[in-house]
């Protein structure tokens, strides 16, 4: 069974964001996996361990990207792809699936994995986008995957504590909610063997992608508050002792 | 401009976010002046679109069709494709739900268009739509637009209107028409099965008057104990934040937000919890909010009333000390 995950690298959790026009200052923040698309690796890696075949991980990004692409190869991902891309920050959902499909294309997968969403743009329409794109059936928010006779039986969250299993042909699309699995790290083995491991690089031009953005980021800035938020200051014991006094006497509810 | 609310119903049942989206278009169509439309689908649904009909609507489309029973994304995208092409709508919008997310922006692209996805807002200036969303899981608002000529679509965050401000109809009833739609079972790539709820909750905190929750800042399960003092000092429920419970460090029965429970307490008392959305739509509505983070930018801050920028783990014990001598 051939995996191609596809990875974003995402500011870390917790960087200070610092907006400039349509996106962030990127110097002096670091970078990491975007955390639901470790799940869908996860996932992968656990899939190949069962079924065999290979795990490819996919990514569109700057340079930098090439960071996180090697940890992936680290846990155990077979080879990579990277899309290399200054400008996909200003890239619209679309025009980001468009990319990852026509790198897809080139390639014989028979289920292709995102995470549910990214923790930069959140957009979560990727792997949606991908399925149209590639006329494959899809499922989004996945909590179990099984695969029996060329097809899969999958358990997929709704709302509120809701679960429904579908069935789902191969080769689809699926988006992996988070939590599916628990993920593991590289091993120092691991690392040394992702040294060796190809990345291959695509560009738009290579892959022959022209994007005509469906929609635009005019700004990005700071949410204006809807509410007034009282801060409590001093020690831990005041500020404590400050909270119990309000909370029983202003706001009423102990 | 012409908008068109695609509602969701799941056997016979509202998602109720449906109501709120038609909120947002009636506004939108106040600003723009435009009208609104709204489709319901399924199978034997005819009682919803009448009902539907009783609000500020201009149509309603009744979209039915044997496989359209059970929601598939094939099968949705394959009949609204055809209700949209039809009826020429100018903005498609969309209650964000997990089934919106699973094929609205596969419905867009199939007509070559995009979709602007978990919108909290628009304005309307000078003659442009904004629409406004949030990123970097809460911490920035971005006001997007559509370039290129309509259908746009767009999708409204559950909670970003209020359904109660919905217009009712102000002569009687709009008409409902019916949409025809061809459907082959060949087209519908997805066999949906059974329905299930997951583990029975052993708690219900949607009936907590009082909630201490806990999010990535208490970094180890060993310290949730930290956190369970607290709550037993308050007489609160324990719950968390989505991660918390994918760790596996609490059950998924205790998770507040859009995939757990959805709470509305007097006190909410928030613990190392950052604040994205997904968390914050399961818990906005409490009556108190009371947030305490390290990071004095964290989202949390924008909807607490009270807030302490500090260590959980200096706070816990404090709190629960200053509890347990106010009790006396």
């Amino acid at each position: 069974m051939n995996i191609i995950v596809c990875i974003k690298q995402v500011p870390a959790k917790d960087a200070a964001l610092a907006t400039a026009g349509n996106w962030i200052r990127e110097s002096d923040i670091g970078f990491e996996m975007n955390e639901p698309d470790t799940y869908a690796l996860e996932e992968a890696l656990r899939l190949k361990e069962k079924h065999g075949g290979e795990v490819i991980v996919l990514s569109l990004g700057p340079e930098r990207v090439k960071q996180t692409i090697k940890e992936a190869l680290a846990k155990g991902a077979d080879r990579a792809i990277h899309i290399a891309d200054d400008n996909f920050a200003q890239l619209d959902p679309l025009g980001t699936a468009r990319l990852l499909a026509a790198a897809i294309a080139k390639e014989k997968c028979d289920l292709v994995l995102t995470g549910l969403q990214s923790d930069d743009h959140g957009f979560g329409q990727t792997g949606v986008l991908l399925a149209a794109l590639l006329n494959l059936p899809n499922a989004t928010i996945i909590m179990q995957i099984e695969v029996q006779d060329g097809k899969m039986k999958l358990k997929r969250e709704l709302e509120a504590g809701w679960f429904q299993w579908i069935e789902c042909p191969l080769p689809a699309v699926l988006s992996i909610q988070s939590g599916i699995n628990k993920v593991r790290y590289a091993t120092l083995k691991g690392i040394m063997a992702a040294k060796k491991k190809e990345i291959a690089t695509a560009t738009r031009e290579s892959l022959g992608v022209a994007i005509e953005p469906t929609q635009k980021i005019e700004k990005i800035y700071v949410p204006t508050k809807t509410k007034k938020t009282e801060f409590l200051t001093g020690t831990p014991k005041e500020m404590a002792a400050k909270l119990v006094e309000k909370l029983k006497f202003e706001a009423r509810v102990i | 401009m012409k908008i068109l609310v695609i509602t969701e119903q799941r056997q016979g049942k509202w998602n109720n976010t449906s109501f709120e989206t038609l909120v947002a278009a009636q506004q939108i169509a106040a600003a723009a002046s435009g009208t609104v439309s709204a489709a319901v689908i399924g199978k034997g649904v005819a009682a919803l679109a009448d009902e539907l009909a009783g609000k500020n609507v201009a149509e309603v489309l009744l979209v039915e069709h044997e496989l359209l029973e059970n929601y598939t994304p094939d099968g949705y995208c394959v009949a609204l494709k055809q209700v949209i092409d039809a009826a020429k709508p100018e903005l498609v919008l969309f209650p964000h739900t997990y089934q919106v997310r699973d094929f609205a922006p596969k419905l867009a692209a199939s007509l070559g268009k995009g979709m602007v996805g978990d919108c909290t807002g628009f304005r309307n200036e000078g003659g442009t739509l904004v629409f406004v969303r949030l990123m970097f899981q809460g911490k920035t608002a971005a006001d997007v637009t559509f370039t290129g000529t309509g259908p746009w679509f767009a999708s409204f965050q559950s909670g970003a209107f209020r359904a109660d401000l919905l217009a009712a109809h102000p002569s009687g009833k709009a008409p409902v028409n019916a949409a025809e739609v061809e459907l082959k079972a060949e087209e519908i790539r997805t066999k949906p099965l059974e329905l299930f709820k997951g583990a029975k909750s052993a708690v219900d905190l949607t009936q907590a008057p009082l909630i201490v929750s806990i999010g990535r800042g208490i970094k180890a399960p060993e310290n949730i104990a930290q956190a369970e003092a607290l709550a037993k000092a308050l007489g609160a429920e324990l719950a968390a934040s989505r991660p918390i419970c994918d760790e596996g460090w609490l059950p998924m029965e205790r998770q507040i937000g859009s995939s757990g429970q959805t709470v509305a307490p007097k006190l909410y008392l928030a613990l190392g919890i950052s604040g994205a959305i997904q968390h914050v739509v399961g818990m906005k509505g409490s009556r108190t909010i009371v947030a305490v983070n390290k990071d004095q930018n964290a989202p949390i801050f924008e909807i607490a009333d009270y807030g302490i920028v500090g260590d959980i783990f200096e706070l816990m014990p404090a709190l629960t000390e200053e509890l347990q001598k106010a009790k006396g």
